[in-house]
């Protein structure tokens, strides 16, 4: 296709979009107005080869006779004759117009000869059939052990090797879509940082303590997981050398239960995201007298962590610490980010009927043109890097769920077996609807309406010990029925 | 000639009353169900002027458990075409209701533009008081959204999806939990 080569450099802080393609890796200078990530519809026609028209109040962008029309003050444009949405109206910026970057995917990809795949929350843009899957690595300290896992989405074979002081991890791959900041462990730690070696490798440097290391390759649904379990010393063998560094004392308190040894079998469940819903700015639901949904929200999930962290050693994250605004992007990418097994919303109901009331478990639901759109048929074909074919699996993020959502709706009924007779619930309590927040969720995930704050009674128990301490109660049991469900004969630690 | 002339009126008079059998019964009884049939076949009100023609259309609010929605067959004003009934229709959902019926739509709510495209999915653009002055709570947003996707699609075959936009931008959400990114089809669960 030939990508032009007129972009200019942008200083490291400005904000700009990486292309990456088999010319190589250039990049497109970006805007950001009302919290939108624009671009310039000049750029986007010097390096795409697009022509731009702006007339009698329409801005025309052809392509090989191909066209799209953008109206100024309106999001919708018409490609090819199609209507598409664009989350806002094109700007004009002096002399030239900008664009939600939104456009290359909804817009230009449909009419452009060659794949275009925007990865928006890295701020990359992929052109052609390069191979360039989602990384996240995650460092886990075990007792004096550590685990070093590195998730490569879409899967992509990885190669571990030890150079000197550094383990390399090199993945099959054109590039790597560093989605999230690599980890930090420390000068203290096995692991002292974790960097970018080169465009496909990943280096983890290692410290004065590192003994040694087993990886084991396992791919988790369209996942490649690289798990590294790095090896200290024993304590009498770290007391030999006389250079060897004293060992760091220990500074968080022993788990409740025990890390797993290598080689034994792990808990399915070891991190469970919980998110109160809303928060900030945003207060939720509000009943007559002012009690607010933040807030609740908040209270219980404090509590959810409490219990489950110290009775089942499993960690609890929460989207929000505090009373603060938080995305509903933001708060799945941090359970996708930390790997999490368990995705659980809390919320609070309102009616405009006073008298409704009750719980209701939802899990996501998805139209059959987004479920259709999640599972393209026979995968995508892409060419290797040594030659050849292969075929890929592609989920969009915003559709991660639909891979998940009968795990969802099993962690739903037990759910909803231990809510019953112990709290109020709705006459139908597992139920389904498009819900935003559990839509790009990459693992089982639920959101729990504990009750209706508009019904004066209700309003009482949701702000009740009693009542909180009910749900978490029932919340911890049902973890517990979850986790052993999901467990290899065997069972877990 | 004069011959082979009739035979060409004929031909046309004989498709355009076949075209107008596909467009007019057919479809509308394969696509749009029962109440839709009604909606689009309905004989106007006693209405003198073009202006006061009206159709009728099932228009949906809160049901008692406040859980659900309920369909009530309400008096439209006719719209000529598939968008300008369309408005009509949404126009009519968001109006106030007097008691015992309880909207589902935020007060003060209008529409600002209504597209349909070629494949069906209608693009809503409704003002900001359906953002602003929303009371939360998943229930009631679904009953929001879906009051407006269901009378769209229930009454309109050439209606397959409904996308809410607000203010002219696509909406994330009305209150924090229904996906507004998409068009939402037909959902007659919520319906009791």
């Amino acid at each position: 296709m030939g990508l032009a080569a007129v972009l200019s450099s942008q200083p490291a802080s400005s904000p700009a979009l990486t292309l990456l393609s088999k010319e190589g890796r250039r990049t497109l200078p970006l805007t950001i107005a009302n919290d939108q990530d624009l671009v310039a519809l000049d750029d986007l026609a010097a390096t795409f080869q697009l022509q731009v028209q702006d007339s009698l109040g329409a801005i025309t962008v052809s392509y090989k006779g191909r066209t799209i029309v953008l109206t100024p003050d309106q999001s919708l444009a018409s490609v090819s004759g199609r209507l598409i949405s664009l989350p806002a109206p094109p700007i004009r910026s002096g002399r030239r117009w900008l664009v939600p970057v939104e456009f290359i995917s909804r817009a230009l990809a449909p009419i452009f000869d060659t794949r275009l795949d925007l990865r928006k929350s890295s701020h990359l843009l992929v052109v052609g059939d390069l191979r360039v899957p989602r990384v996240v690595a995650r460092y886990e300290v075990l007792g004096s052990a550590a685990r070093l896992t590195i998730d490569a989405t879409p899967r992509a074979d990885s190669t571990v090797s030890q150079d000197n002081q550094r383990i390399l991890v090199k993945f099959d791959a054109d590039a790597l879509d560093i989605a999230a900041p690599l980890p930090v462990p420390g000068a203290q730690a096995l692991v002292t940082s974790v960097h970018l070696a080169d465009q496909t490798t990943i280096a983890a440097d290692v410290g004065a303590r590192f003994a040694g290391f087993k990886a084991t390759a396992q791919p988790v649904d369209n996942t490649a997981r690289q798990v590294i379990d790095l090896i200290a010393p024993t304590e009498t063998a770290a007391q030999a050398p006389p250079n060897a560094q004293p060992p760091p004392p220990t500074p968080m308190p022993p788990p409740t239960e025990l890390p797993p040894a290598l080689g034994t079998p792990v808990s399915p469940i070891r991190t469970i995201a919980v998110d109160p819903g809303h928060g900030g700015d945003d207060d939720g639901a509000r009943s007559a007298s002012g009690t607010k949904e933040k807030d609740i929200t908040l209270a219980v999930a404090r509590r959810v962590k409490a219990v489950v962290e110290a009775r089942l050693g499993v960690r609890v994250l929460l989207t929000r610490e505090d009373d603060k605004t938080v995305a509903l992007n933001d708060r799945t990418a941090l359970a996708n980010n930390n790997k999490a097994d368990l995705f659980v919303s809390l919320h609070v109901n309102a009616s405009l009927r006073r008298t409704t009331s009750g719980a209701t478990i939802y899990v996501a639901h998805f139209d059959k043109d987004a479920a259709a759109r999640a599972l393209p048929e026979g995968g995508e074909r892409v060419s290797t890097f040594g030659g050849g074919l292969r075929d890929i699996e592609l989920v969009p993020w915003d559709l991660a769920q639909t891979r998940h959502v009968d795990r969802s709706a099993s962690f739903a009924a037990m759910l909803q077996e231990q809510l019953t007779q112990k709290i109020p619930l709705t006459a139908h309590p597992v139920d389904s609807a498009p819900l935003r927040v559990l839509e790009s969720a990459n693992m089982p995930a639920v959101l729990v309406e504990l009750g209706f704050v508009t019904n004066a009674d209700q309003e009482k128990q949701l702000t009740s010990d009693a009542f909180q301490g009910t749900f978490v109660q029932s919340l911890y049991d049902a973890v517990v029925r979850f986790r052993d469900s999901l467990a290899p004969p065997g069972g877990t630690r | 000639m004069n011959r082979s002339r009739l035979i060409v009126v004929g031909a046309v008079a004989a498709i355009a009353v076949a075209l107008g059998w596909l467009l007019f019964v057919t479809l509308p009884r394969r696509y749009g169900g029962t109440v839709a049939t009604n909606a689009v076949s309905a004989a106007p009100a006693a209405a003198p002027a073009p202006s006061g023609r009206k159709i009728k259309a099932r228009l949906f609010y809160v049901a008692e458990d406040g859980q659900h929605l309920t369909g009530v067959e309400r008096e439209v004003a006719y719209g000529e075409g598939a968008v300008a009934q369309a408005r009509e229709i949404v126009a009519a959902q968001l109006a106030p209701v007097a008691d015992p019926l309880v909207s589902a739509i935020p007060a003060g709510a209008s529409v600002r533009a209504l597209f349909i495209t070629d494949a069906g999915d209608a693009y809503v653009d409704l003002s900001r008081e359906t953002v602003s002055a929303h009371p939360g709570g998943t229930t009631t947003e679904l009953l929001t959204v879906y009051s407006i996707v269901d009378a769209l699609t229930v009454n309109l075959p050439a209606v397959r999806a409904v996308q809410i936009l607000v203010d002219g931008k696509e909406q994330e959400t009305l209150a924090g939990h229904v996906d507004l990114r998409r068009p939402l089809e037909k959902n007659l669960d919520v319906v009791q």
